[in-house]
């Protein structure tokens, strides 16, 4: 088995689905000639010819808008948005017509594609290269919402959001790109969509995490006997998993690198109140970044939730 | 140094049959007797539907309805030059372009009174849900064609759209995508002068519509909307352009929105009666009717059938839609995903915290 980091685990997945499934093709912006400017399709061009990997403008709702044409037509398109900082443009396609093509025709007419956007901070990169804005998705009925946290899972789970009926929003964590190798199995296997993974057995707390936080949150709860979600679909999430997990421990500590206010912790805090109140021994606890604009590289440790916030907030949940 | 002159341009206007019915024989298009009565047909039959929607409207029967009166040319010839197989990505106000492919009426009214049922296009045929969303649907229509080529079948896509349209930035993300990579599609704007209360001149300083495509890189042309000979030809041309690989065509149909945005608006706050009175005289069916006369092509007794069959098969289509059971509350669920989420199940069966 191959030892992999994300950005050949992406590439393979799109390969191998590309030689099974003759439905699947690429579009985006520098995805052929280059190889995408993170080189996660490098190779791809060759491999398939400009009809399947197809370099397109600089128009980030033509892109979407015509991978949702050629979805109607039949065809599985595999779009990428350079940065998820400029997915903005195409957002109505997504919330007007991506979302809502399967109800508004009752099915007659869906959108089986997949938009893959680099995202997440901590990338010395510019402005709008580092937002994490996965929650305006997930408040979008009809599209799903995906975040691998490292290799395995992004294969597997692009594998599914290929196959999957409806649209799929995959985000790659930008910080992860080449920070873990995994192995990664060639061939055949799926991580399903709506599935959380329990990343680390524990007793004490809940804590629940997604993309390049899990790392941080692993990393920084050694020393702790913290039970560790890797949420992986954010939309629809796993709930049993995380209401399983609650019961349990009857902490919660929720870490997001979006901001606080509406952040999809949010939702998961809303949701254990609703669903497992009487099982909580402390009040759900976040870390998530403050409200403010994603920074620039100077100001980011400020900005990013770190080991020191996350151990002082287990800590906090501890106390009860 | 001299500056070079890079690039002209010209753009044309196709007109055929004037507000008289008289007609340029050079130009009308090969049709013949029957086809031309068909097209009569078409336009007495989209009025029909039309005029009864509106009143359905006032009864409180169906909701909100934009009328299509003045665009009947536009849509009908239009949509003739079509095939069945070809896919048609329209916008709100299209009634005749789904009349002309033979879409239900029933299901037109269905949808107009609410129901999303009304909008399942039967097999056979390829009418994408209309695009309430302004202008933002061209894009569908490049990438089916994108689709088409890819599967190298010869599909064109039509998309429709009006004057607002051509303001968006999916407009121009739709032609230049279009352009770049040569695809099958036919752009089909109905320039109907006014988009709710903003005329034409406040949403471009050029001087035409049609003239947008050039800077695409692919042709466009202004025909007069209100003659359906001129419609369907230039888009038969347009099509078969399409299909034999010549890449896309901008057509901007001069027509009028006769009526009001929808049953909602009230145009008399911006626009003027006289005005209205000016496009009346160019109605699109009255001088297909004239032309007619002057053919002696289908006399008053054969207008008058037509008109009996056109308010019969009306009559059955609102009985049609008004007798279809309402859809169930378990509908509202049914169809966001492929396969409902845990959550929509729930809720589907009536669980939950505070969900209907």
């Amino acid at each position: 088995m191959a030892t992999l980091n994300m950005v050949q685990a992406v590439n393979l997945a799109l390969r191998e689905e590309m030689e099974r499934d003759d439905r699947v093709l690429i579009l985006g912006e520098d995805v052929g000639q280059d190889g995408g400017v993170f080189r996660v399709t490098e190779g791809l061009l060759d491999r398939f010819g400009k009809g399947r990997v197809v370099d397109t403008p600089l128009a980030e709702s033509a892109i979407v808008g015509t991978a949702i044409g050629l979805s109607l037509y039949g065809l599985r398109p595999v779009v990428e948005i350079q940065f998820l900082g400029f997915i903005y443009a195409a957002f109505d396609q997504i919330f007007a017509h991506a979302a809502r093509y399967r109800n508004r025709s009752r099915g007659r007419y869906t959108c089986p594609l997949v938009i893959r956007a680099p995202y997440g901070s901590g990338i010395k990169a510019p402005e709008l290269h580092e937002e994490s804005s996965e929650a305006f998705f997930c408040h979008m009925p009809g599209i799903k919402v995906v975040v691998p946290s490292g290799p395995h899972a992004a294969k597997g789970l692009l594998l599914s959001a290929i196959r999957d009926p409806d649209p799929v929003l995959f985000l790659e964590p930008t910080r992860l790109y080449r920070l873990i190798r995994e192995e990664v199995p060639e061939g055949e296997y799926t991580i399903p969509i709506g599935k959380a993974r329990v990343a680390r057995q524990g007793d004490d707390v809940t804590v629940i995490a997604w993309g390049s936080m899990l790392e941080r949150v692993m990393k920084a709860l050694e020393p702790f006997n913290a039970e560790i979600i890797d949420l992986l679909t954010l939309s629809p999430f796993d709930s049993e998993t995380v209401l399983g997990s609650v019961e349990k421990t009857g902490r919660v500590l929720i870490v997001h690198e979006a901001p606080r206010t509406c952040g999809f912790g949010a939702e998961l805090a809303a949701t254990i109140a609703e669903e497992a109140m009487l099982s909580l021994r402390a009040p759900v606890l976040r870390v998530a970044g403050p409200d403010v604009p994603v920074p620039l590289a100077r100001l980011v440790d400020y900005y990013l939730p770190d080991a020191a916030r996350i151990t002082a907030a287990v800590e906090e949940l501890l106390r009860y | 140094m001299p500056t070079t002159i890079l690039e002209t341009f010209s753009v044309s206007r196709l007109d055929i049959l004037n507000p008289e019915g008289d007609c340029d024989e050079e130009l009308l298009p090969p049709l013949s007797k029957e086809e031309i009565v068909r097209l009569y047909e078409l336009l007495v039959l989209s009025r029909a539907f039309d005029e009864r929607a509106l009143s359905l409207q006032r009864e409180g029967r169906i909701g909100t309805y934009p009328s299509i009166r003045g665009q009947e040319a536009a849509q009908v010839g239009s949509a003739y030059a079509l095939q069945p197989a070809d896919w048609i990505f329209p916008s709100f106000r299209e009634t005749g372009v789904h009349l002309t492919m033979g879409y239900p009426l029933a299901s037109l009214f269905q949808y107009w009174a609410g129901d999303e049922r009304g909008l399942v296009c039967p097999e056979g045929l390829n009418i994408l849900p209309v695009s309430v969303s302004v202008g933002t649907h061209l894009l569908h229509a490049v990438g089916a064609a994108m689709g088409a080529r890819y599967r190298n079948e010869s599909i064109v896509m039509a998309a429709y759209f009006g004057d607002g349209a051509t303001s968006k930035g999916d407009f121009h993300e739709a032609f230049n995508f279009a352009g770049v990579y040569r695809l099958p599609v036919v752009f089909i704007c109905q320039n109907n002068q006014w988009a709710i209360s903003v005329p034409r001149g406040r949403q471009t300083a050029a001087q035409t519509l049609a003239q947008k495509a050039l800077a695409y890189g692919f042709d466009g042309i202004q025909v007069d909307g209100n003659d359906v000979f001129a419609v369907y030809r230039a888009t038969r041309d347009a099509v078969d352009r399409a299909r034999g690989g010549g890449g896309p065509t901008f057509i901007e149909c001069f027509t009028y929105r006769m009526s009001h945005h929808t049953t909602s608006d009230d145009a008399d706050r911006y626009r003027s009666r006289e005005e209205v009175e000016e496009w009346k005289s160019k109605d699109p069916i009255l001088r297909l009717e004239r032309f007619m006369e002057k053919r002696g092509l289908a006399g008053e007794a054969a207008r008058r059938e037509i008109g009996q069959r056109t308010r019969t098969a009306i009559d059955e289509a609102v009985r049609a839609a008004e007798r279809m059971p309402p859809p169930e509350r378990r509908d509202l669920y049914r169809s966001v995903y492929a396969e409902c989420t845990p959550r929509l199940a729930q809720a589907m069966e009536g669980g939950g915290n505070g969900d209907a």
